[in-house]
Parts: structure tokens; C-alpha cells; sequence
């Protein structure tokens, strides 16, 4: 007797949820470091924005790079939106089923979930209002141009909230992989967890001193810097042909 | 009576017991208070007993083999789902509050019925040995299995449904008809017994959607109360591993 066809949907969503889950999570982890950059100094943040430009490459700046990794950032940003949405409580009947029962099992992991449904929550709008100022002005990246956007373009507020967002849900949502999927389980699954949640926990702390302190350096430059001489950061070393 | 035997200083204890009988329309969910002398020794059972038999003899809640096997004592024990013959009163605070467990139908006060959502589940996920019934000569000696593989399923075949995992499961609480871990704890301990010929297919139609294993949020309450230690997490991990090759290979 020859089988109905099984319905592939479920594992495909659920693989895609995680797997683009993932991605985001290694991009966030790439995103603040070199982000952070403007701590070593401004010109070294220079060099970071012209090698994603594709200057070192190319030899000649392409702001248009940006735009298409910005693009594809939305775009995976929305696929794993649209699939994680499926499991956010989508009734007020259920978030408040789940809000009584973590706060009376008083259970870290449940709460954990509570932290990425919130979180989660939040980056439809903080991460799509940075996502498309980034695809939209490309250009406007650099030590002194990016300060310029946090302080005068009133960007701080958003990114201290986005900052704290993106770095607890992407570490949140790595240790939950790693246990949904065994992850690097071993004989002892409660010994990796701990493991696991150990990392978990010094990911976030490590990233949010990284990410809250190059956010202060740019309000900084932004607030003390003078810039009579144009927005634009001028290097001592690389000399555009435009500047020439 | 506060003297000292082991270190622990007996104390008068305050109980907290969510009471409700369903079958009384006068009735309403209430908490009412015991103050119990504490003894060496006690368990949540021999409170409860002290209670029934000293205080109020209309107290309902369940117990029958006083030893963490028949399951029929799970309830909230300060909020958190377990057998409460195996909680010793030293463990806990004073304050001790005791709920019946969520989910399941109440029978009275402390007392839960299990036994109708267990049955239900079972006959949902077909937990028995599927074998080609019509060709199984009883007259055979049955295949033999290596001693390894008896005990991995004999480990997962401890678990004694006392529903703690279900209770302890935010996922099952919003949508009531997930499976939850003491379903796909047997999914995974039947997928284990060469005795049972369904292949992955057959229980990806069981497991492999929103209300299975791809339905798990990895909250893990499931793991942190079991009351046997069953690994669900890692049997859970490892089904959805399963499920997801099943699934993408079609």
C-alpha cells in the first residue's frame, strides 16, 4: 500500500526560522565589532567603512555595496520574522497564560523565551527603521558622518534600544539553538547547558560594554567635534581622487 | 517540638491549599490555611495526611505508592510541578503554598485526573509496538536485543506520566494540544525498539508539525521538573533532528 505524501511545511519553517536565525545572530556579532572599530580610532573606522565599500577591493568606493547588504539583511530580518511570528503569543488570552506561568515557575528558560518574544517584538520597528536608513544612505558612514546621524540625526535613542535589543536576542536565540537542536549536547546534556548558558550570558555582557561604548564614542565625536570643515572624515593616509 | 535532629530546626509550618470542588456549584476556588507542626522526616504526604486527618477530613488529593513510581501525587508545589511524596517539608520554606496541577481535570481540591488526557495521548500517538500483527507467530522466540540499547529504552520507558512535564510546559499551557514531552518522550523511546517496524514517515505524520516536535519552544520546563530526570531536552533535540530529515527529504 503506497503512502500519502507527508506535509514538508513544519520542518521546512522550523528549519528556516533557525537557520536564519543564525545568520542574523553571526551578522549581529560581525556588525558590532567592527561597529566598534571607532574605539581603536577614527581612522581605523575609516578603513572598516571603505573595505565594506569595496575600496580595498575595487579601488574605488562603492556605497552601493551597502545598499545590497542591507537589502539582504532586510530581507532574512523579514523571513525570520515571518516564521518566528508563529509562535508569539498572538491572542492576549495566551501572552497572559504565559506571563502567569513564568512568573509562578519562576523558571529561567521559560523567562528567557518571555525576554525573546519581547525583544523580538521590539526589532519589527527599531531593526527596520536602521535597516532602511542604511539601505537608503549608504553614504552616510564614516567616523564623522555616523556621529552625525546618532547626535543630529536623534539616532542615539534608537540604537541604545536596538543595542540592548539585538544583543540579548541573538544570544538568547544561539543558546536556544544550540539546545534546541543538541547543539554540541555531549554525553552530559546538563553540563553542556550549563556550558551553553555560561557563554550565553558573557556573549551578551561582553557585546553590550562593546556596543555602549562605541555608541558613546560616537555621541562624542558628534557633540564635540567641530565640524566647520564638512561631515566628512578626511584620512592622513588614503587620499581619494575626488579629494585630490 | 523545636528540637534539632540533623541540623534542621522543626518549625511551625504555614500551608497554603488552593481548594475547589467542581461539583459543588457553591463552590469557588479558594485558598485556605493549615498551620502544621513539622516532624523529622516529613514528606508533602505525610503533611497532607496530618492535614486530612486533624484539621479538615474533606481534603482531596491523591497518593498511592508513596515512592515517586505511580504518579499520582504530581501538584504545585510552590508553583512548581512535582511528586509531592518525594518532597521532603526541610527542603522547602515555612510558607508552603500547594495548587493542583493546570490542565488536567480537577476532581477536587489537590486531586487531578491524568488518566483521561494520558489515555487520550496515548491512542493519539499510538504508543504500542507496531508489528505486522496478522504474521507474528507467538509460538517464535522473540528477537533478541543487545542489553545497550534495553537500557536506552528502558531509561525513556520510566517515565510514569504524572504529568509534571505538562504542567512545567508554557508551550502546552498557550496551545493545549501540543503533545508536550511526555509525548514525544515516547515517540522517541518507541522509535528506538527494533520491535516497532514504523519508519520515520510514519511518525512524522505523528510528531513532524506545529503540534508536535516542530511545536516545541525549548522552554525546557519539561527537563528542569521532571520528577524522573527523564532527558527530554536531548531526546527532544534528537526527534526534531530526526523529524527535520524526514521532513526535508519528503
Amino acid at each position: 500500500m503506497k503512502k500519502p505524501k507527508i506535509d514538508k511545511t513544519p520542518a521546512r519553517l522550523d528549519f528556516i526560522q533557525s537557520a536564519t536565525g543564525l545568520i542574523l545572530a553571526l551578522f549581529i556579532m560581525g556588525h558590532l565589532l567592527f561597529e566598534a572599530s571607532i574605539l581603536i580610532s577614527n581612522e581605523m573606522m575609516y578603513k572598516v567603512t571603505l573595505m565594506f565599500e569595496g575600496y580595498y577591493f575595487f579601488g574605488e568606493r562603492y556605497p552601493g555595496i551597502i545598499s545590497f547588504l542591507a537589502a539582504a539583511i532586510s530581507a532574512i530580518f523579514i523571513l525570520h520574522a515571518a516564521v518566528a511570528m508563529r509562535k508569539m503569543p498572538s491572542k492576549y488570552r495566551e501572552y497572559r497564560i504565559m506571563r502567569k506561568h513564568t512568573a509562578s515557575l519562576h523558571h529561567e528558560d521559560s523567562s528567557l523565551w518571555m525576554i525573546q518574544v519581547l525583544t523580538g517584538f521590539a526589532m519589527f520597528f527599531l531593526g527596520s527603521v536602521h535597516l532602511y536608513g542604511m539601505m537608503a544612505q549608504p553614504d552616510q558612514i564614516g567616523p564623522f558622518l555616523s556621529s552625525v546621524r546618532v547626535v543630529d540625526g536623534h539616532m542615539a535613542p534608537l540604537y541604545l534600544l536596538l543595542l540592548f535589543s539585538v544583543v540579548s536576542h541573538a544570544f538568547i536565540g544561539m543558546y536556544r539553538l544550540a539546545l534546541k537542536w543538541g547543539f554540541m549536547e555531549g554525553k552530559n546534556s546538563k553540563k553542556s547547558r550549563k556550558i551553553h548558558k555560561f557563554l550565553m550570558r558573557g556573549f551578551i555582557l561582553v557585546y553590550l560594554v562593546i556596543g555602549s561604548f562605541s555608541l558613546a564614542k560616537y555621541i562624542e565625536i558628534g557633540m564635540t567635534h567641530d565640524f566647520s570643515d564638512g561631515e566628512t572624515y578626511h584620512s592622513q593616509t588614503i587620499q581619494m581622487e575626488s579629494e585630490q | 517540638m523545636s528540637e534539632k535532629k540533623d541540623g534542621h530546626q522543626l518549625r511551625k509550618l504555614q500551608v497554603d491549599i488552593l481548594r475547589f470542588d467542581p461539583h459543588d456549584p457553591d463552590d469557588f476556588p479558594h485558598i485556605e490555611t493549615f498551620e502544621i507542626e513539622e516532624a523529622h522526616g516529613m514528606t508533602l504526604f505525610v503533611l497532607l495526611n496530618e492535614i486530612r486527618e486533624h484539621h479538615d477530613n474533606s481534603l482531596k488529593f491523591d497518593f498511592v505508592c508513596r515512592a515517586g513510581i505511580c504518579g499520582s501525587c504530581s501538584m504545585l508545589v510552590n508553583g512548581k510541578p512535582t511528586l509531592a511524596c518525594r518532597t521532603l517539608t526541610k527542603k522547602l520554606d515555612q510558607h508552603i503554598t500547594l495548587a493542583p496541577l493546570p490542565l488536567f481535570e480537577l476532581i477536587g481540591d489537590l486531586s487531578i485526573n491524568t488518566g483521561t488526557w494520558m489515555r487520550g495521548l496515548n491512542e493519539r500517538l499510538e504508543t504500542w509496538i507496531h508489528d505486522k500483527e496478522q504474521e507474528l507467530n507467538v509460538d517464535a522466540l522473540e528477537e533478541r536485543m543487545e542489553p545497550d540499547l534495553a537500557d536506552e529504552i528502558y531509561e525513556l520507558d520510566r517515565c510514569i506520566e504524572c504529568g509534571c512535564c505538562v504542567a512545567g510546559c508554557g508551550t502546552i499551557q498557550m496551545r493545549p494540544d501540543f503533545v508536550g514531552a511526555v509525548g514525544l518522550n515516547k515517540i522517541a523511546r518507541y522509535h528506538l525498539d527494533p520491535r516497532d517496524k514504523r519508519d520515520n514517515k510514519d511518525y512524522y505524520e505523528l510528531v513532524g508539525d506545529e503540534n508536535g516536535v516542530f511545536g516545541c519552544m525549548t522552554l525546557l520546563g519539561c527537563e528542569d521538573v521532571c520528577p524522573k530526570d527523564l532527558p527530554l531536552q536531548s531526546k527532544i533535540a534528537y526527534l526534531r533532528r530526526m523529524m527535520l530529515r524526514t521532513g526535508l527529504k519528503g
